[in-house]
């Protein structure tokens, strides 16, 4: 049986990648309808950014996160003195760095299902009354719901096992930070560690497992939704 | 009135359209592909923002860009009916017919629902998806959610371009009926002029961008100046007649219009009804007399009003036959040797098999006893 000190990885792994999963959803429909449908001058600048994690080392992710955030940061020292927000060795700043590096893996989805959708729906909706936000919400948003379903999978599923940038930025905390794929490697650090490490895989695959359950039951209702097979 | 006068640059393509148009019947707007048809109605709908001009129907001004006035899409009440049909997949057909109703609770909504399933006959249609509908369906079913919308216009392009023969046929006698019915003006984009004589009263032709021609139908198809955009041989006049008649024996239907009588195979309209009959140039032949023993039972006298020579082979005549022009090609050397003269009276002879199903707009395929009709 697992002790409370893994259960405490487990739970805080779960808490980690479900809050940043939660916060990026809007933040990469945004950046998805930005990059599928509209045309602006910092448009390919846009596009980089929001692909740099997923072609950067998550180290180096982790080391730009912690020269800005960190408590002599620029940003860090605004957001501690204006806000009294700390992010850097903080949970809040393993949410941010699995947020980061998932980031681009959901707007890849959600901006595929968003380019798969007709745009001239949108307009047969305005020539039927809809204003353009209602013709989003009830017309293109229903169709893009498989690719945001999936976008959000993979990224609350890639922020589970999220391990450089969280390390860099957040460090090792033990309850604070420590998710799985940090009590995994510590245990691994740690002499007569190797039960520990694998009673935590043990539970790094159930949760796998069950996450993948998940989508497949959410991915059927809704397909079942939208009258596709 | 619909009054239309707007420019709008899209790459290399220039539309630069002026025109007014009844706000009532229907207005059909032919031309080639790329002519700019498309582009004209997205300018309506307000789908496509002009670059100069303005746009009104009844003193309601849709957009003017020197006033800096433009009306969303969703605000002018312009209904639209797509050539590629455009349902909501993810909705049910009859969640896809109340799309546009829902969003005119305020408003009186004198088109109602039962009304357009009636006339559409889609009542068993309505929990389907529209992924399982055929292309007919959907496209009864785009009309009707077009219509529930209550448009003070309705806008139609191409409705029929991805629909078979059969199809064709089907979904224009529906657009007669709801034209019958709920006396909505409509604009209908073609290139096909058969569906454009059968059920439009006025024409607008564009060409390159430019509006060629526009006035009533039966003027603008018998423009000599129009022949290279309605396409060489299928010029002629279009004639308004009532049914008079019906002939089981031989399979024949009297025609009645205001200068004489046709003999047509048997149309399947009740007598009083009023029918469309193109008569083509190259269909017309004509005579100095009456000739008795010909088998061509289509006699029509008139007198010649026009000439104009056509390639230097042949020569379009009009010949007036009551109040009704009718038009014919005969060759120039035919011309000569009878020495017709502008005022001559004449003879013009139309065949009988001549007047087929599609003269007749009726784009139905001939039926087994039409067929034999046309035989005899």
């Amino acid at each position: 049986m697992p002790t409370p000190v893994e259960l405490d990885a487990l739970w805080l792994s779960l808490k980690v990648a479900t809050i940043a999963t939660l916060v990026s959803l809007p933040l990469a429909m945004l950046a998805a309808w930005l990059l599928a449908r509209t045309s602006f001058a910092g448009r390919t600048a846009l596009d980089a950014v929001v692909h740099a994690p997923l072609v950067l080392p998550p180290v180096v992710v982790g080391y730009l996160l912690l020269m800005a955030l960190g408590a002599r940061g620029p940003v860090g020292r605004w957001l501690d003195s204006a806000m009294g927000i700390r992010l850097a060795f903080t949970t809040g700043g393993a949410v941010l760095a699995a947020a980061v590096m998932s980031f681009p893996l959901m707007v890849r989805a959600i901006r595929l299902s968003l380019e798969a959708v007709d745009g001239g729906l949108e307009w047969a909706a305005r020539t039927l009354g809809a204003t353009r936000l209602d013709a989003f919400v009830s017309v293109t948003l229903p169709l893009m719901l498989p690719g945001i379903v999936s976008g959000a999978i993979v990224a609350f599923a890639s922020s589970l096992g999220e391990f450089g940038a969280t390390i860099t930025f957040a460090s090792n905390i033990e309850g604070e930070t420590r998710t799985l794929p940090l009590a995994i490697y510590t245990a691994i650090q740690t002499p007569d560690g190797d039960l520990i490490a694998l009673r935590l895989v043990g539970l790094s695959l159930a949760l796998a497992i069950g996450a993948l359950a998940l989508a497949e039951v959410a991915d059927r209702r809704v397909r079942r939704m939208l009258g596709r097979p | 009135m619909i009054e239309v006068c707007v420019r709008r640059r899209l790459g290399a393509f220039l539309l630069d359209a002026d025109f007014a148009a009844p706000s009532q019947g229907i207005t059909g707007l032919f031309g080639r592909s790329g002519a700019g048809k498309t582009t004209l109605i997205n300018l309506m709908a307000g789908i496509l923002a002009p670059d100069a001009g303005r746009i009104a129907i009844d003193d309601l001004v849709f957009c003017d860009a020197d006033a800096r006035v433009t009306l969303a899409p969703e605000a002018r009440r312009i209904g639209f009916v797509f050539q590629d049909s455009r349902l909501f997949p993810h909705l049910s057909v009859e969640a896809n017919l109340r799309f546009g109703l829902r969003r005119r609770r305020q408003a009186p909504c004198p088109i109602t629902f039962d009304a357009v399933v009636d006339v559409l006959g889609v009542d068993h249609l309505l929990p389907r998806r529209p992924q399982t509908l055929s292309g007919g369906e959907r496209q009864r079913i785009a009309l009707g959610r077009a219509l529930l919308a209550q448009p003070r216009l309705l806008l139609l392009d191409e409705p029929l371009a991805s629909l078979d023969a059969p199809r064709k046929a089907e979904i224009l006698s529906y657009i007669e009926r709801l034209r019958d019915q709920f006396r909505l003006p409509m604009i209908y984009v073609s290139h096909s002029l058969d569906e454009l004589i059968r059920l439009a009263d006025h024409l607008l032709v564009v060409s390159d961008g430019r509006i060629a021609a526009a006035g009533p139908l039966a003027d603008v198809i018998s423009r000599l100046d129009l022949q290279p955009l309605l396409g060489r041989f299928e010029a002629g006049a279009v004639v308004d007649c009532v049914v008079q008649a019906h002939d089981p024996h031989y399979r024949l239907t009297t025609l009645r219009f205001d200068g004489g009588q046709l003999r047509v195979p048997l149309v399947d309209r009740p007598e009083g009804e009023r029918v469309r009959v193109r008569l083509r140039a190259r269909d017309i032949a004509l005579a100095l007399s009456e000739p008795r023993d010909v088998s061509i039972s289509n006699r029509l006298v008139g007198t010649i009003s026009d000439f104009a020579v056509r390639d230097g082979v042949f020569v379009d005549v009009t010949v007036a036959v009551g109040t009704t022009t009718v038009r014919a090609l005969i060759s120039r050397e035919s011309k000569d040797r009878l020495a017709l003269e502008i005022g001559q009276r004449v003879w013009a002879l139309v065949k009988t098999v001549a007047l087929d199903n599609r003269s007749l707009g009726l784009l139905r395929p001939p039926r087994a006893t039409d067929r034999d009709a046309g035989r005899e």
